[in-house]
């Protein structure tokens, strides 16, 4: 299953975005991109790491699957097999949701305090924060991402999106509303039932933190299918939750494929409601299935082309190093990256030239090794992916600036690509590439960039870069996105709502709109006799 | 028992981080309830001491980090303060019980726990102080902002030192303020206990400051002192409106007031007999009759109030007063000997009034601050005994007949902190709830307290709210932000 990402958190705002993306301090033997390719050719780092769980979770117990299967998951650095992992599949997915119907009808979370449900959440974030590093390794590991990436942000931001909804189950208030007669009327908040969670690739562990955050806050119970590339660090951390506290059958994870495990959740008619990041064409296979199931709700959190608006009074330099962050930020594997960078025409080229240096400055490596900004992208067929993007982009006549090729020999490494003289009708203007690809479209006033960053079926996210308050509103209420980024990129703080309009999908995340997701709305009316007010 | 082994390790004034001294170098004496005897000199807070408080307070809202780091920070810090307070509840307990004559055992596993719940519920309420944006009616993009007020005052009582000390600091503290707390004079030293705890938790110095002192000096140095930006007071009706006046001729301060009560508990004749006698028995006698909100009015239906009369009776008398170390007593011994002699005072002037005494209504033990449950029937309301607050465990009992005469009667007071109604019946339930003038309305039920649970009053018993997100409002300041907007698509 395709997927979609994201980048998480308030710690990277310029300054430490600096100190982590640009690379101006490196200790000795990491290459930059360019100038040797050697890196990837000496010895991948072999992380101190042992694989304790590839099972399927349910009821709190690891299992093998009932077909007895497994799947591969691999290395992107090398290619190699990390893990053989049991392959949940239809029935895997029933014994899952009897566990979570079980948990949510009967069992002791239905019940429990809202108190005592945020003391549990807290005592997770505890103890994922205690096991900080080792995660980031599987992390790191399983999906390629750098590890100072992982253990310095990533795995941080997922002990504070845990704590921040840690925080909300005793703060989820319905109204009281007035009548036009006599009549009481109180609207309560319930949990929905067992929700289904189908999450990435991309960000593998806060993908997870985004979903079971709200979910349990909510007092929901959940079956989660990981995604097959990167089902290690999941199976580790809920592992770690039910050492924290958390009954059993309120978590279950299940590793699998999307068109088996992952329609066999979504089409569950015990299943109340589906939550699933990833591609739009996924996304749309999961609302008809919901549509033809039980009419399950649903939220999608789908791909995106999100602009970086660059205006003419925009500092080059600091415009270049967000736009070059928006962009490359995790090898390019987010739903949100800031895909079409459009530049104001009296300082495109100069534009052109910085972003071109500066990626050319990238530090593409083993992402193990400190000072590594990019490492390999996911999988085989990511990789063949872009590249075939990159011819697309050359064949319909952009400007390949720098990069185009794969970087080393060994493992899924893309060399970080620029296309100038990008025009809004090429393939890699339009659809999402989701790789190291940046295009850098020229514009040159304000209403033709606003038609042109919202002629796209996506509406997930832009940045706007700009020192003047009145072109920041203008572009903030004229873009048709969820999340506008202004002189900023990638601020994923846990009270802020993210989601698309448009085919980016439909409900928000993190934040109060997060537990929408989650609640079910009930209306108490009752006959008042002789009110003293209404 | 627990309180031989007691050792007071805090007497000093908190300022700034340190313990020191009172710069007079004044101390008073804190007296243990059950014998009257000296249990710690602390160091008296006067005006001069609440002027360094003050501008240690000021300096770290001012230039801090406290109010200027995420509250995602703070919050985790407040997550630290509470397990410390958890940690330590066997100490704070049996402080509270020495001082202040609380049960050991209830404080030790009911009310400290309950507090550091309390820091808790603040501490994930840090992150989710929200403003708004809002909708202009013209080309206009708007918003608040909700702040921290700024240096805030809190003045505490003695009924609940450890409670009072949470539901306001907790708060403040989480959405960014700096506090300084005066609590009450016979029961200052869980909070200097509190303050140490919250130094090692982490909490910066100078944003939580701890003042012993007396009400005329300390309190009112704090009330109109021109750099505090709020106070939050809890105690006597009559200290309220010193307050407000201190406020008003100073600063005009912003003010929350959590003040007195005669609260009604109303029966009626559908009610579960047994439940409303252990209710109504529980809302007055409960912590000595010294809360705010006890049910110190028992309003019964005539069909069953001679049998509610005598079963009250009786489970009274299963009411045990004693040592509250001692696990099988129920009430402690009051504050001091001032409240003891008002206590005893009231109990003549009721039955000078004309009031029938049917149990209790005497001193007991042969030292200490101990008073029997005492139960009054046939009182009127134009009886003092019904009109005012007595803060002891003396329970006035009367008759009425219909749900409108129980309205009516329920709402006869200057007060209007809160109501107890016992009925299955759900139109009474319904019409009492609406029409009752008072803060908290309790079906079936009393003392129903939670970290999410505004509490306050109507009327004469104050204003604001402590508890709750709603007492989040009472220490920001909210601030609109307005911009034009050019070529907006949309409004």
């Amino acid at each position: 299953m395709a997927a979609c990402g994201r980048r998480i958190t308030s710690l990277l705002c310029r300054a430490p975005l600096k100190n982590l993306m640009s690379g101006t301090v490196l200790p000795a033997r990491v290459n930059r991109f360019g100038t040797a390719a050697t890196a990837v050719e000496e010895p991948p780092i072999r992380p101190d790491v042992k694989i304790d769980y590839n099972q399927i979770l349910i009821n709190g117990q690891f299992l093998d699957s009932a077909s007895g299967k497994t799947f591969p998951t691999y290395d992107p650095r090398t290619e190699e097999v990390i893990a053989h992992v049991a392959e949940g599949d239809a029935e895997d997915i029933d014994r899952a949701v009897a566990a979570a119907r079980q948990a949510f009808d009967n069992g002791p979370w239905r019940k429990m305090t809202a108190y005592e449900r945020s003391r549990i959440i807290n005592q997770c974030a505890d103890i994922v924060e205690k096991h900080n590093d080792e995660i980031a390794m599987l992390e790191t590991l399983d999906n390629g991402k750098t590890y100072e990436q992982a253990s310095k942000i990533e795995i941080p931001t997922v002990v504070r999106i845990l704590r921040y909804y840690a925080g909300w189950p005793d703060k989820i208030h319905g109204l009281v509303v007035p009548a036009d007669g006599p009549h009481h009327v109180q609207i309560m908040h319930e949990a929905i039932g067992v929700a289904g969670q189908i999450i990435p690739w991309n960000f593998p562990l806060l993908m997870l933190a985004w979903k079971v955050g709200p979910a349990l806050a909510c007092g929901n119970t959940i079956v989660m299918k990981t995604a097959e590339q990167t089902p290690l660090s999941a199976l580790y951390v809920a592992k770690l939750f039910h050492d924290a506290g958390l009954p059993p059958g309120v978590l279950n994870i299940v590793s699998g494929f999307g068109p088996t495990a992952g329609a066999a959740l979504a089409s569950h008619t015990d299943v109340d409601k589906v939550a699933f990041t990833g591609s739009t064409a996924t996304g749309k296979i999961i609302l008809e299935l919901a549509a033809k199931s039980n009419l399950k709700q649903v939220t999608l959190e789908l791909g995106g082309k999100s602009p970086f608006i660059v205006c003419e009074d925009a500092d080059v330099d600091e415009a270049v190093e967000l736009a070059h962050f928006a962009l490359f930020f995790n090898q390019g594997q987010c739903c949100c990256a800031g895909s079409r960078t459009f530049v104001h025409e009296s300082i495109y080229d100069e534009f052109v030239e910085k972003s071109k240096a500066r990626a050319l400055r990238r530090v593409v490596g083993d992402p193990f090794k400190t000072g590594v900004e990019q490492g390999p992208q996911i999988d085989d067929l990511q990789f063949k992916k872009i590249l075939g993007c990159i011819k697309s982009g050359v064949e319909s006549g952009a400007t390949l600036e720098t990069g185009g090729g794969r970087f080393g020999n060994k493992g899924f490494y893309v060399q970080p690509t620029i296309f100038s003289n990008v025009k809004d009708e090429m393939f890699i203007a339009k659809e999402e590439i989701f790789g190291p690809v940046q295009s850098i479209l020229k514009f040159k006033d304000i209403n033709e960039v606003i038609q042109r960053s919202n002629a796209s079926r996506y509406g997930l996210a832009a940045g706007v870069f700009t020192q003047n308050i009145d072109t920041a509103n203008t572009l903030s209420r004229s873009l048709r996105v969820g999340t506008v980024w202004v002189n900023c990129f990638d601020i994923f703080d846990a009270a802020i709502p993210f989601g698309g309009f448009k085919m980016s999908g439909q409900g928000r995340e993190k934040g109060i709109d997060s537990l929408k997701n989650y609640l079910q709305v009930k209306s108490v009316v009752t006959s008042l006799k002789n009110p003293a007010w209404l | 028992m627990g309180d031989s082994k007691t050792e007071i390790k805090f007497s000093q004034l908190f300022i700034n981080g340190s313990f020191v001294d009172s710069l007079s170098g004044n101390t008073f004496e804190t007296l243990d309830p059950r014998t009257g005897e000296v249990i710690a000199l602390v160091a008296e807070g006067g005006k001069e001491d609440i002027d360094l408080a003050v501008k240690a307070a000021r300096e770290a809202f001012d230039h801090g980090k406290w109010p200027r780091m995420p509250g995602s920070e703070r919050g985790k810090i407040l997550m630290k303060f509470a397990s410390l307070i958890e940690e330590h509840a066997d100490e704070i307990a049996a402080i509270d019980t020495l001082d202040a004559g609380k049960l050991f055992y209830f404080g030790k596993f009911a009310q400290i726990p309950a507090i550091a719940g309390n820091v808790r519920y603040y501490a994930g309420a840090a992150d989710k102080i929200h403003g708004e944006t809002l909708k202009m009616s013209r080309e206009f993009q708007a918003y608040t902002l909700k702040e921290p007020i700024g240096v805030v005052g809190a003045i505490i009582p003695w009924n609940f030192p450890s409670m009072m000390f949470s539901i306001k600091v907790s708060p403040a503290l989480a959405v960014g303020c700096t506090v300084i707390v005066k609590p009450a004079e016979q029961s200052p030293l869980s909070a200097l206990y509190y303050a140490h705890l919250a130094k090692l938790a982490g909490i910066p110095d100078g944003v939580l400051n701890v003042v012993p002192g007396f009400g005329p000096t300390a309190g009112a140095a704090l009330a109109s002192h021109m750099d505090v930006d709020k106070v939050t007071f809890t105690g006597s009706t009559e200290v309220g409106r010193k307050i407000m006046e201190a406020s008003a001729k100073s600063n005009l301060k912003s003010i929350t007031l959590e003040l007195g009560g005669k609260s009604p508990v109303i029966i009626f004749d559908d009610a579960d007999l047994d439940m409303a006698v252990e209710l109504a028995r529980l809302a007055i006698f409960f912590n000595k009759g010294e809360v705010c909100i006890a049910g110190s009015r028992v309003l019964v239906q005539e069909g069953i109030y001679d049998e509610f009369i005598k079963k009250c009776i009786e489970k009274s008398k299963e009411w045990k007063v004693g040592d509250p170390f001692d696990p099988t007593v129920n009430q402690g011994p009051q504050i001091d000997k001032t409240q003891y002699e008002k206590v005893l005072s009231y109990i003549e002037l009721g039955k000078s009034e004309g009031a029938k005494l049917v149990s209790g209504g005497k001193a007991c033990g042969d030292k200490g601050y101990y008073i029997e449950p005492t139960i009054f029937t046939d009182v009127k309301d134009d009886m003092r005994i019904a009109q005012e607050e007595i803060f002891g465990p003396v329970m006035s009992v009367m008759k009425f007949k219909t749900i409108d005469e129980a309205i009516e009667r329920g709402n006869c007071s200057i007060y209007g902190l809160g109501a107890g109604v016992i009925t299955k019946n759900i139109d009474t339930v319904n019409q009492m709830s609406r029409s009752l003038r008072v803060g908290v309305v309790w079906v079936n039920c009393y003392f129903a307290f939670d970290p999410d649970l505004p509490f306050g009053g109507y009327k004469m018993s104050g204003f604001g709210k402590d508890q709750g997100m709603d007492s989040i409002e009472g220490f920001v300041k909210k601030k609109t932000v307005a911009t034009p907007l050019y070529n907006s698509p949309w409004l």
